[in-house]
C-alpha cells in the first residue's frame, strides 16, 4: 500500500503543473481576464445569448457545424419561435448556422478570413471570450476607430457598439528602460450605450454561456449520462468485490 | 439442453483445439496466488484495446479522411451522430488511459524483474507493443487535422529530416509532400485504422502466448513451477480462470469508474486529453505559438529538445526507447524482484521514476534556459539508470529470496 502512495502521489505531483498551466494566468492580453456566469441549465440565458449571436454575430461569423434545430431543442425554443425571431437568412430548421457574408467579401471587407464561432469557447475559453467581447476601446488609429485589450489590433469592429457605448483606455506604463510596456489600467466610459455597464456585462455573460453551449452541445447530457454511468460502475465494483471474496475464501 | 451443448462441443473438439485453449490459457493455467495491485493493468491494456478497436470503428463510419473535410466530419460526429461524442471522448480518452495502463505495466516489469530470464522474449514482444502503439497514437492524433494534429506531425516528420544524407528524402516519403497534407492525412488513416492495429493485435496474441509458455513471474520473482504437488501442479499456482478473472473484473471496476469521471465530466482533461488549440482547424500557413506533443510521448520529447545537436537529439530520442528495450541484459543480478534486490537497485529506480515524470512534465513546457538545464539533468539520470545498471545490480548485497511466493 505504501508504494501505491508513493506512485500516485508522484502521478499527481506530475499533473499537478498540468492544471495549474492549463487554467494559465495573463491568458487574456493586456487585460486581467473577467469571470462570466457560465450556467447551461439557465435556458433562459442561453436563449438570451442565442438572440444576441444570430442578430450581432452570425452576420459575419458562422457557427458552420452547428445546426439551427439541434440550437432551437437543445434550449427550449419551440419551432415556430426558432424560425421567426432566430433565424435571419434561411428559413429551413435543419440547416447548418452558416455565415451571411461571402468569404471573398470577408477578405475585401476585413482583411482577414473571419473565423467560425463553433468552438470558440473550447479553444478560447470562456474567460478569454467574455473579457474580449467587454474589452473594446476607443482607437483611432485603427480602421474601424477601436481597439481591443484582449486581442490587439483585432480586424473586428465594435458591433455591440450600439448596447455598450465607447469606452477609453487608461494607460499607464509599468517597468522602465526596454521592459517599459504599455498596460490598460480601466476603460471609461466616452459615450453612453443603450445598456448600462451592468446590463452589458450581463448580456455578454449570457452570449458567452451560448458561445459555451454552442462549443459543445453533448455538455447538455454528458454529466446527467455520467452520473448514471458511475452509480452503475459502484454498483458493479461492489459485487465483483464480493463475488471476489467469495471465490477466493478457500485460497490459503 | 445440456446435452445437447456437450455434443456440439465435442463436435468441435474433434475440428479444432476450444477445450484445449480455454483449458492452456484460462481453466488450467497456473498464475501465482500472490498477484499484488501491479498485476491488474496487463488485462486493463487489453480491456483498453478492444475500446479502442470497437469504438475506432464506429468512429470510422463517420470521419472523412480528407484535409477538407476532416475537422467538420470530427464536429459532425460531436454534434449530428448520435452518441457520437461518447465514441470520440471514449477513443480519445482511451488513448491517452492507454499510455497510463502501459505505463505502469511496464514498471511492473521493472519493479519484479519480469524481463529476466526466462522472459526476455515477453519483455520484447511488449517493447514492441509500445513502441507500436506510439506509432498508433502519433498517427491517430493528425486525423481530426486541428491545429495541434497538423503542427504536431509537421514537428515530429522534420524529426527524420534530421537523419544525415537520407533525411530530407525520408521525411519526403513519409508525408508524401513537401508539408503535412491531404495526402499525409490519408495514408495516416490507412495505417492508424488497419495497419498497424493488425500489428498490434498479432503482437499482443505473441505477447500472451509467449507468457503463458513461460509462466507468470511474481511480486517475489520466483519461479512456481519448482513446487509441484503429486498431480503437476505449481502448489503456489491458482487456476487464472476463476480466480483471476474475478479479482480483475474489481480492477476493471476501479478503473471504468476513473475512466468515466473523465469521458463524462473532464474530456479534455484540461486541455492534456485533448488540447485547446486542436478546437482550431489546421491551418498550414499560421503556426501555433507553442506546440507540444501529448502527454505520453513528452519524456522523449524532453530529451530530444535537450541535445543542442538536432541530429544528436533525435539519436538520444531514439536511444532512450532502446534503453528499455535491453533491459533483460542491462540487469545481472541473481534475483528478480525488486524486494531481494539491494539498497542501490531501489534509489536508483526511484531517481528512474522521479526523472520520467520530471521529463514528462519539461516536455510539455515552452523551453527556458533554467527548464533546458533542468531537462539535461535528468536525461542524464535517466540514461545513468540503465548504463550503471549492469554495475550496480552486480555489486550490491542482495537479500536470500524464499523457497514459496509471500502471501499476506
Amino acid at each position: 500500500m505504501a508504494m501505491i502512495n508513493r506512485v500516485l502521489a508522484a502521478v499527481l505531483l506530475c499533473a499537478a503543473p498540468l492544471f495549474a498551466q492549463a487554467a494559465g494566468g495573463g491568458a487574456c492580453g493586456q487585460v486581467p481576464c473577467q469571470h462570466p456566469d457560465i450556467d447551461l441549465g439557465d435556458e433562459e440565458s442561453l436563449q438570451r445569448g442565442a438572440k444576441l449571436f444570430v442578430d450581432y454575430c452570425l452576420s459575419c461569423h458562422g457557427a458552420s457545424y452547428q445546426r439551427y434545430n439541434r440550437t432551437g431543442r437543445d434550449i427550449g425554443l419551440s419551432e415556430d419561435e426558432l424560425v421567426s425571431d432566430y433565424m435571419h437568412i434561411t428559413d429551413k430548421p435543419g440547416q447548418l448556422m452558416k455565415v451571411a457574408m461571402a468569404a471573398e467579401d470577408a477578405e475585401r471587407w476585413f482583411g482577414i478570413n473571419v473565423p467560425d464561432l463553433s468552438l470558440v469557447a473550447r479553444s478560447r475559453g470562456a474567460d478569454w471570450v467574455y473579457t474580449y467581447l467587454i474589452s473594446f476601446y476607443k482607437d483611432e488609429s485603427r480602421p474601424f476607430g477601436v481597439n481591443n485589450g484582449v486581442f490587439k489590433d483585432v480586424g473586428m469592429p465594435h458591433v455591440l457598439w450600439d448596447l455598450q457605448g465607447l469606452k477609453a483606455a487608461q494607460k499607464t506604463t509599468v517597468g522602465e528602460g526596454d521592459d517599459a510596456a504599455k498596460v490598460i489600467e480601466e476603460l471609461d466610459t466616452v459615450r453612453a450605450g443603450s445598456m448600462s455597464d451592468e446590463e452589458f456585462e450581463a448580456a455578454m455573460s449570457d452570449l458567452t454561456n451560448f458561445l459555451v453551449y454552442l462549443a459543445e452541445p453533448a455538455k447538455m447530457v454528458r454529466t446527467q449520462v455520467g452520473m448514471f454511468v458511475i452509480l452503475f460502475l459502484i454498483v458493479f465494483t461492489v459485487l465483483a468485490y464480493f463475488l471476489k471474496k467469495e471465490y477466493w475464501k478457500d485460497i490459503h | 439442453m445440456k446435452n445437447t451443448l456437450n455434443s456440439v462441443l465435442v463436435w468441435v473438439d474433434d475440428r479444432f483445439p476450444l477445450t484445449q485453449l480455454w483449458n492452456d490459457h484460462l481453466a488450467k493455467y497456473y498464475a501465482p496466488k500472490n498477484f499484488n495491485f501491479w498485476y491488474y493493468f496487463g488485462s486493463l491494456a487489453l480491456l483498453v484495446l478492444i475500446n479502442q478497436i470497437v469504438t475506432g470503428i464506429w468512429l470510422t463510419m463517420n470521419y472523412k479522411p480528407n484535409a477538407e473535410l476532416a475537422f467538420a466530419s470530427v464536429e459532425y460526429i460531436m454534434r449530428d451522430v448520435n452518441w457520437g461524442w461518447l465514441l470520440r471522448y471514449m477513443h480519445s480518452t482511451g488513448a491517452s488511459l492507454f499510455f497510463v495502463v502501459v505505463y505502469l505495466h511496464m514498471f511492473r516489469g521493472v519493479l519484479y524483474g519480469s524481463y529476466k530470464k526466462p522472459r526476455e522474449l515477453i519483455w520484447l514482444l511488449g517493447m514492441g507493443i509500445y513502441i507500436v502503439l506510439m506509432a498508433e497514437a502519433f498517427m491517430g492524433y493528425l486525423l481530426p487535422w486541428g491545429q495541434m494534429s497538423y503542427w504536431g506531425a509537421q514537428v515530429i516528420i522534420s524529426l527524420f529530416g534530421a537523419i544525415p544524407v537520407i533525411g530530407e528524402e525520408l521525411a519526403l516519403w513519409i508525408r508524401g509532400d513537401y508539408v503535412v497534407s491531404d495526402a499525409t492525412l490519408n495514408r495516416f488513416f490507412a495505417l492508424h485504422v488497419i495497419a498497424l492495429p493488425l500489428v498490434l493485435l498479432g503482437l499482443v496474441m505473441a505477447h500472451i502466448i509467449a507468457l503463458h509458455e513461460v509462466g507468470s513471474n511474481n511480486p517475489d520473482g520466483i519461479n512456481i513451477k519448482k513446487n509441484k504437488d503429486e498431480n503437476g501442479i505449481p502448489k503456489d499456482g491458482i487456476p487464472f480462470h476463476p480466480y483471476y478473472t474475478v479479482k480483475d473484473l474489481i480492477g476493471v471496476g476501479v478503473f471504468l469508474i476513473i475512466a468515466s469521471l473523465i469521458i463524462f465530466f473532464a474530456p479534455e482533461m484540461g486541455g492534456y486529453f485533448l488540447e485547446h488549440a486542436n478546437f482550431v482547424p489546421a491551418d498550414p500557413l499560421k503556426t501555433p505559438e507553442h506546440i507540444a506533443p501529448l502527454w505520453y510521448f513528452t519524456p522523449f520529447y524532453a530529451i530530444l529538445r535537450a541535445v543542442p545537436d538536432k541530429f544528436l537529439g533525435v539519436v538520444a530520442m531514439g536511444l532512450a526507447i532502446v534503453m528499455f528495450v535491453l533491459l533483460p541484459w542491462l540487469d545481472r543480478s541473481p534475483v528478480r524482484s525488486m524486494r531481494y534486490k539491494g539498497i542501490i537497485s531501489k534509489v536508483a529506480l526511484g531517481l528512474f521514476v522521479v526523472a520520467f515524470l520530471v521529463l514528462c512534465w519539461l516536455g510539455m513546457q515552452a523551453p527556458t534556459p533554467a527548464k533546458t538545464i533542468l531537462a539535461r539533468v535528468f536525461s542524464i539520470i535517466y540514461f545513468a539508470y540503465f548504463l550503471l545498471m549492469p554495475f550496480y545490480t552486480r555489486m550490491e548485497r542482495t537479500k536470500p529470496v524464499p523457497e514459496r511466493v509471500t502471501w499476506q
